[in-house]
């Protein structure tokens, strides 16, 4: 019931606002030959984005898995970080390092050898692997970690070498998990806009949803851009299908839960690459971040009163859109245990270009209210919905193991409603829950232009305040409110993570 | 429990916010991009100076950018609830005007303009000129003209035209300079472009961090830097073609219930209190210099040899094609 509920909430936001928007334009408009050509860059660099990002993501996983040194924790936290950047500021943090004046062009230059370019192709799939390799990473680590450890250890005891460890128990996990991390990946890749803009050097990187805002914005073809809309969906549901094909259901059984560590696996050869993969993965991620910090952190106590509002604004934001995606991931995820069809609709918001889904909105609640008095229970909305699908795809894992775990033992207790939510569902969820719950609010804090149609400055969220900076020639300021919003996001994130990870504990 | 108290609490606050707003007053809503109501924007002393004797409630609506603006006119129709569009640009005039949603505004042309602009529906309240700016320390002596820099090794960050207003100036800019071989003076540029970006901001930005020599902006630029920061190494360099104008009008609405306010409202725009903050607020040449006149740091900036201006119909009609050449030579 409630699973219903959230999946007709679902699918009234994103086709509702396509149809308003396709209802308004009196239909749907031909396609040009430039957004053919669009819908082919839009999809090839999604899947090489999203297929390197889930590649590197296994020997990192892996390795954070069957390791243990010191700061390993802050590292897995931190995994969660470029993820919730809003594209400009991860966009400055990138630059900072790749960029023609960046660290590794200076380094290069010193060595005496070329310099490489960051924009282009390369640049656009750099920035999407920064994005979501810590995404990927994550997703997978929880894989590894529903492997019940008495599996290793039997696997130990019966001598498995690594690779027969990985052909028994790592690869079948993978093959439940990997499909729908890349899936996740490959969807957020296919709306990207300013990343793949600002690096792809020019307009043969164009993506669809560059060509819906010209629709929108230069051409004001609202019957075109609701075309482009609909061809983003088909590509999700395309997607999806291909990999429910692929995704196959492990079977583990269940374990004991117990914390033991395991014996990482010995031999200098995997040692090495372990430490490589870690070593590799943490420079790639934490140096862009650390650049953003350097340039705004020790600006951030002299900001303007403005932009403190405004981060609190953005704080009560992310908290109830993550109470509001909580609400609807949780009944999802249970539901599409039985019913492939809840999964579907819960990852449909991935698709939705921002554009569509703002400016459906404004057609179908401008005729109630004036649109700057709803400014922000539509960001809360949209937000909780935009986040839904990661949430719901860091939930999905764990949920299907819980269901053929301990379903029938629930049942034969006559574990029911409530009951069974407190004592069985909560408690096994708690660690994806404390992940999603996260996720949400840290994407929720840096969400931004969904809701341009119905912005009010007076109520500006960080990010828009953030751009208002920009905008008013204040780079510094704007980098030390970038800072801030970076702060506050991985807060948000860090703090929800360690309430799963304890009560999981 | 607890947290979910709290936020029980936030969102309490939140809607109370929202009701506590009923007020006598007549409301004057005028809708514009949001830079110009930002903290930092000419908005907020618009807003006080006007307030104080038109016994009104000056309400301003940010709607994005200047094309924003039209986009959200064009979808809100005869409904909208504003008074005043304040922020197109002539190079959006044309399709704001065939919607038939302006009334005549009836004021006199605007004296400081460097062309005339006498359009009955819009009255412009400040204007500049497009412009590659660049740091003199980086580059010393920046290109003549468009050929010049095609043919240079100078690196430039420049806006795209289907998302950004200034990313269309210079796609009018370099059709009005070049007409029929535009096509062939963006294929010199090719290689100059380090990349296209969706808005001002990320490309100035990147200018700001070294990504490129030089960057699409304003001629006004450099007074930013001089008059906020002390920083003189900023300058424009001046083309030989001329240099691409954006003149920043405002409008009544046919529709507007309060027609009297509004065109209280359009002529207080040009009243030395709005265009005495225009230069150091929106950064821009305002339309009728304030007695007090232009800030000093304004006296050391470029001025073009030409102004190049299309007339909104003409933009309206070459935008279309002018794109069509851009990405062809671009897309390679």
């Amino acid at each position: 019931m409630a699973a219903r509920l959230a999946a007709l909430a679902v699918l009234a936001l994103v086709l509702g606002t396509l149809g308003a928007v396709a209802w308004r334009a009196g239909g749907l408009g031909a396609l040009q030959t430039a957004d053919l050509g669009a819908a082919r860059f839009t999809v090839l660099q999604a899947l090489v984005s999203a297929t390197l990002s889930a590649l590197l993501a296994v020997p990192v996983a892996r390795a954070l898995h069957r390791r243990r040194f010191p700061g390993r924790g802050a590292l897995i936290s931190l995994m969660g970080a470029p993820f919730i950047l809003p594209a400009v500021v991860a966009v400055m943090g990138l630059l900072a390092v790749f960029g023609r004046a960046g660290v590794l062009n200076d380094g290069l230059a010193l060595l005496g050898l070329p310099r490489v370019s960051i924009y282009g192709a390369q640049g656009v799939v750099l920035a999407h692997v920064f994005f979501n390799l810590p995404l990927a990473t994550r997703l997978l680590l929880q894989g590894w970690q529903a492997i019940p450890v008495e599996r290793f250890r039997l696997a130990a005891s019966l001598g498995f070498t690594p690779s027969a460890t990985f052909s028994h128990l790592e690869g079948p996990m993978l093959r439940a998990t990997l499909p729908g991390a890349w899936l996740a990946i490959f969807l957020v890749c296919l709306t990207s806009f300013a990343v793949a803009l600002t690096l792809g050097g020019g307009p043969a990187a164009t993506t669809i949803e560059l060509a819906i805002y010209q629709a929108f914005r230069f051409d004001f073809d609202l019957a075109r851009a609701a075309s482009l809309g609909l061809l983003q969906v088909a590509l999700c549901i395309a997607a999806l299908a291909a990999t429910t094909r692929i995704a196959l259901p492990q079977g583990f059984g269940a374990g004991l839960d117990r914390r033991a560590v395991l014996a990482p696996p010995a031999g200098h050869v995997l040692r090495a690459q372990d430490a490589v993969a870690i070593a590799l993965a943490a420079a790639f991620l934490i140096v862009p971040m650390a650049a953003v910090l350097a340039r705004g952190l020790p600006a951030v106590a002299v900001l303007p009163a403005a932009v403190w509002l405004a981060a609190a604004r953005s704080l009560a934001v992310a908290l109830a859109a993550t109470a509001l995606t909580l609400a609807l991931a949780l009944p999802l995820a249970l539901a599409a245990v039985r019913q492939r069809r809840f999964e579907w609709a819960g990852t449909l918001p991935l698709v939705a270009s921002p554009l569509v889904l703002g400016t459906g909105l404004f057609l179908m609640l401008r005729p109630f209210a004036a649109p700057g008095t709803l400014a922000l229970p539509v960001t809360v909305a949209v937000n909780a919905a935009l986040a839904l699908p990661f949430a719901l795809r860091t939930l999905l894992p764990a949920t299907r193991a819980l269901e053929a775990d301990y379903a029938r033992l629930a049942a034969s207790l006559g574990l029911t409603g409530l009951a069974r939510l407190r004592l069985l569902i909560l408690p096994r969820l708690a660690r994806p829950l404390g992940f999603a719950a996260g996720l949400a609010a840290a994407l929720s804090m840096g969400d931004l232009g969904v809701i341009a149609l119905f912005a009010d400055p007076a109520q500006a969220t960080l990010p828009l305040q953030l751009y208002a900076l920009m905008g008013a020639y204040r780079m510094a300021d704007a980098a030390a409110a970038a800072s801030l919003l970076m702060v506050l996001s991985f807060g948000l994130f860090w703090l929800f993570d360690r309430i799963g990870t304890h009560a999981d504990a | 429990m607890r947290p979910f108290l709290m936020l029980a609490g936030l969102l309490c606050a939140t809607a109370t916010a929202f009701v506590a707003q009923a007020q006598d007053k007549p409301v004057l809503t005028v809708l514009t991009y949001d830079s110009f109501i930002s903290e930092w924007g000419p908005g907020p002393v618009i807003e006080e100076v006007f307030e104080r004797d038109c016994g009104c409630d000056l309400r301003f609506v940010g709607a994005g950018d200047g094309a924003a603006l039209l986009a959200r006119l064009l979808l809100e129709g005869a409904r909208t609830e504003a008074d005043v569009v304040l922020g197109l640009d002539t190079s959006l005039t044309a399709q704001a005007a065939a919607t038939g949603l302006f009334a005549p505004h009836g004021l006199a042309p605007a004296p400081d303009l460097p062309v005339p602009y006498d359009d009955p529906l819009f009255t412009p309240y400040d204007w500049g000129w497009f412009a590659f700016v660049h740091d003199t320390t980086r580059l010393a002596v920046p290109p003549a003209d468009f050929l010049a820099l095609g043919a240079s090794d100078v690196k430039i960050v420049i806006q795209d035209p289907r998302s950004s207003t200034p990313g269309l100036g210079l796609l009018l800019w370099v059709k009005a300079a070049y007409g029929e071989r535009a096509a062939e003076v963006w294929e010199g540029l090719a290689d100059n472009i380090v990349t296209v970006t969706p808005g001002w901001s990320e490309a100035y930005g990147m200018f700001l961090e070294g990504e490129a020599d030089m960057v699409l902006s304003y001629t006004t630029s450099p007074a930013y830097h001089v008059i906020a920061e002390g920083d003189v190494t900023k300058e424009a360099a001046s083309f030989a073609e001329g240099h691409y104008l954006q003149i920043e009008v405002a409008g009544r609405l046919v529709g507007s219930d309060q027609p009297a306010l509004a065109d209280r409202f359009l002529a207080f725009l040009h009243s030395p209190a709005v265009q005495g903050t225009i230069p150091e607020t929106n950064w821009m040449y305002p339309a009728t210099i304030s007695p007090a006149g232009l800030p000093l740091a304004f006296d050391w900036l470029i001025l073009p040899v030409k102004s190049l201006l299309m007339s909104p119909e003409e933009a309206l009609a070459a935008r279309g094609p002018a794109l069509a050449e851009w990405r062809a030579a671009l897309a390679r």
